[in-house]
């Protein structure tokens, strides 16, 4: 077998302005997770499945009496929402991890905080979102209005992005762990988590209390913007620390 | 040897280095011969924004855990100069080679790249640096163009469809582009890397065990991608045990726990 | 006389200087907490809605402040060590988890001894008990993450990384009780003067003291015990009187 022809070169696109390389990291980060998580479609589905049942084991449990389902549905699907994230978490780095890819993804010249804020939007596309879609359907077995599931799904939206961007930390601090996987990973991100759950499911108690849920959706989209800001640096560091 | 800088004139115009294969038991030993006088004309160097390469090492310790592996070792490369890092398994070559990628920190010393000291993840490297480990970094999802048009993207490298499939044509993978990585061999799945690493002209190649799992052809292949990259100005840092056929004068020889 | 601090920072000059530190901060622990206790049970009157029981705060004020303050002082040994990458900052951060966690422990606990009485129960959901169990499922978490990892360098970076984040529950544990209105009393220590009374601001003031030099001394002797494990290939550490022996 006979190699001909010289490789033919491409040229680099300049390095540029950081801000280009941001956009253009995160834009490959998003594509690329987006496209794998769409060839192993079994495996959302199994996720999404596993938040149905686990919403749809409660009033199977107790005494399904109407005021009594209404006041625990927040929580329950709240508490199913986070449950169902806490499942793929390991995900989102250890696949990079054992083939060696995070190695390039940390080598590469996009900054490594962009590449990591796309790995996780695409996480909570497939994690987070659908989960919020579907909650007001799932709402249906707890009879809950329809002011209170629109603010349930509301605080959904700025709740389960923050629990893709701590889990990224957590899941980058636990990377190649024994055993780091599911509960050390679970154990380092909950009680950062916890204000969050405690206002996402607030904001739908007070609606059915009466007092209006602004203080506390405005609480977790504080929340957000600070999850935004803060956990993709912490993140990247703990990726290099991970592959050190 | 003071700085060259070699000039091509067209992109395929290289004539074909004929590889010799002496002797069948290990060390396989590959002669080239004809290595390629520099051309008049200006067209692809190296790259175009980032000059000629000089790597420099010095006093690099490397420790795992609490064992100490190496200490002291320093070397110097100039344009078109290349090191063979050898020596049995654990003394770690591996974590050389990662200290010199910019993955990880020496415990003590310094590495320098055109004269500037970096750390760890330093963007002057994250530009400049080739590295392939171990493992060959390819989603077993993704098909074999796929992946390596992700990785040339990832790099930051605007890569056009032709080209990605020229590169995979000229290592041999042309007809198994639109197959998932998960049904190609090792050999193959190392090709893509070859591909990428010829694609992306970083002026530092380091290569750890780049040999692992090639057939014969794909040994010749590399030999001769090592070689065109020297030619053109580049620096190479290799852990193998396999010699590529390097002239002496531009290959210097490290080995570590000896 | 100017110190150099920073001939302290490596292992080396601190252990000895920690050990001369040591009993200064333990006997100074002892005796604060004497008279702190003295102050609080026999000093400081009655209270006229709470009875004898509202002592436990003596105890349960000052711990639940150093659990929220040692919390902090180990995420800035965390960021020294990101920052400066010293082997001191990462065995120091090391040396304070255990103390934080069980002063976060005690305070939960005569915060439930103290409810049981004056709220009727153990327990109760409120703002500051929660966010205090928080912050030792925080501790918890940074101590199990420590044990996972065995190469001591990337757990007190990782450790480090953990704690930068987790710090920003500590004002929301403290701020948290005037956010909500539950049934935590609102700080009866401000700035700018007390709506305590004085023997038992004193009493109280004096035990934070006590708690302070306790966690201090504690930290010296775990980290000198951490130091020597880490380092124990070097030659000032087989050079060590108590090593040689």
């Amino acid at each position: 077998m006979t190699m001909t022809a010289t490789v033919p070169a491409v040229v680099e696109a300049a390095s540029g302005a950081d801000q280009d390389g941001a956009l253009a990291g995160l834009r490959w980060a998003v594509t690329r997770d987006l496209r794998l998580a769409m060839r192993s479609r079994a495996e959302l589905g199994v996720q999404l499945l596993f938040y149905v049942i686990v919403v749809a084991l409660f009033p199977l449990s107790m005494t399904p009496e109407r005021n009594l389902l209404a006041t625990m549905g927040p929580g329950v699907l709240w508490v199913a929402a986070l449950l169902a994230s806490l499942l793929s978490l390991p995900r989102l780095f250890a696949s990079d991890h054992a083939d060696g890819t995070l190695e390039q993804i940390a080598l590469s010249p996009y900054p490594l905080e962009a590449l990591i804020a796309g790995k996780v939007l695409a996480h909570w596309l497939t994690t987070g979102l659908p989960v919020a879609l579907l909650a007001p359907l799932l709402a249906l077995q707890y009879y809950l209005d329809g002011e209170s599931v629109a603010i349930l799904v509301a605080g959904l939206l700025l709740g389960t992005p923050i629990l893709s961007l701590l889990g990224a930390v957590g899941a980058a601090l636990t990377l190649g762990l024994r055993g780091g996987g599911g509960s050390l990973l679970a154990l380092l991100i909950l009680p950062l988590y916890v204000p969050v759950l405690i206002f996402g499911a607030g904001a739908v108690d007070s609606v059915r209390a009466g007092l209006g849920a602004t203080a506390n959706l405005s609480l977790l989209g504080a929340g957000l913007a600070l999850a935004l800001v803060g956990t993709p640096f912490a993140a990247a560091a703990a990726v290099r620390i991970a592959l050190d | 040897m003071e700085a060259r800088s070699r000039e091509y004139s067209g992109r395929a115009s290289l004539p074909p280095l004929t590889c010799h294969k002496s002797g069948n038991e290990p060390p396989l030993i590959i002669r080239c011969a004809g290595s390629t006088p520099p051309q008049k004309g200006a067209q692809s160097r190296l790259h175009p924004d980032l000059p000629l390469p000089m790597l420099e090492a010095h006093d690099l310790a490397g420790r795992r855990g609490h064992a100490e592996l190496f200490a002291g070792v320093g070397f110097r490369l100039a344009p078109g100069e290349a090191i063979v890092v050898t020596g049995p398994n654990g003394t770690g070559k591996t974590t050389l080679l990662r200290m010199l990628a910019g993955l990880s920190a020496p415990a003590a010393g310094e590495i320098r790249l055109n004269g500037k000291s970096i750390a760890p993840f330093a963007p002057e490297l994250r530009s400049s640096v080739a590295y392939a480990g171990h493992l060959p970094a390819l989603k077993d999802e993704l098909t074999a163009e796929e992946n390596l048009t992700s990785l040339v993207h990832l790099a930051g490298a605007n890569a056009t469809e032709p080209a990605l499939r020229a590169a995979l044509d000229a290592v041999a993978l042309g007809r198994k582009r639109t197959l998932p990585a998960r049904v190609l061999s090792a050999g193959q799945r190392r090709r893509i890397g070859l591909a990428r690493l010829a694609v992306l002209r970083r002026p530092v190649w380091v290569l750890d065990e780049p040999v692992t799992a090639l057939d014969s052809a794909g040994v010749d292949l590399l030999a001769r991608l090592v070689h065109e990259h020297l030619d053109r100005g580049g620096v190479a840092v290799l852990a193998t045990h396999q010699l590529l056929g390097l002239e002496p004068g531009r290959v210097q020889s490290l080995v570590l726990g000896g | 006389m100017a110190l150099n601090w920073t001939r302290f920072a490596s292992p080396a000059s601190f252990y000895p200087l920690a050990g001369t530190m040591i009993p200064w901060f333990g006997w100074g622990a002892a005796v604060l907490t004497a008279i702190g206790l003295w102050l609080g049970f026999a000093v400081a009157p009655t209270d006229f809605q709470q009875g004898e029981v509202y002592r436990i705060i003596f105890i349960h004020v000052p711990s639940a402040w150093m659990s929220m303050f040692l919390y902090v002082v180990m995420a800035f040994w965390g960021a020294l060590l990101l920052g400066f990458n010293t082997r001191l900052s990462g065995m120091m951060a090391q040396a304070i988890a255990p103390t934080g966690a069980l002063m976060t422990f005690v305070a939960l606990w005569t915060g439930a001894l103290w409810g049981r009485p004056t709220w009727g129960t153990y327990w109760a959901w409120d703002a500051r008990m929660t966010s205090e169990l928080i912050l030792l499922f925080l501790y918890f978490g940074i101590i199990a993450l420590r044990q996972a990892i065995g190469d001591s360098r990337r757990a007190d970076r990782a450790c480090a990384v953990l704690s930068l984040v987790g710090v920003v529950n500590i004002p929301i544990i403290y701020y948290s009780v005037q956010w909500w209105n539950t049934l935590h009393q609102g700080a009866s220590v401000k700035a700018t003067g007390a709506s305590m009374e004085t023997t038992m601001l004193a009493g109280m003031l004096v035990m934070s003291f006590a708690f302070w030099f306790y966690a201090i001394a504690v930290v010296l002797v775990r980290v000198r015990a951490i130091m020597l494990e880490r380092e124990r290939g070097a030659a000032w550490v087989a050079a060590l009187a108590e090593v040689k022996a």
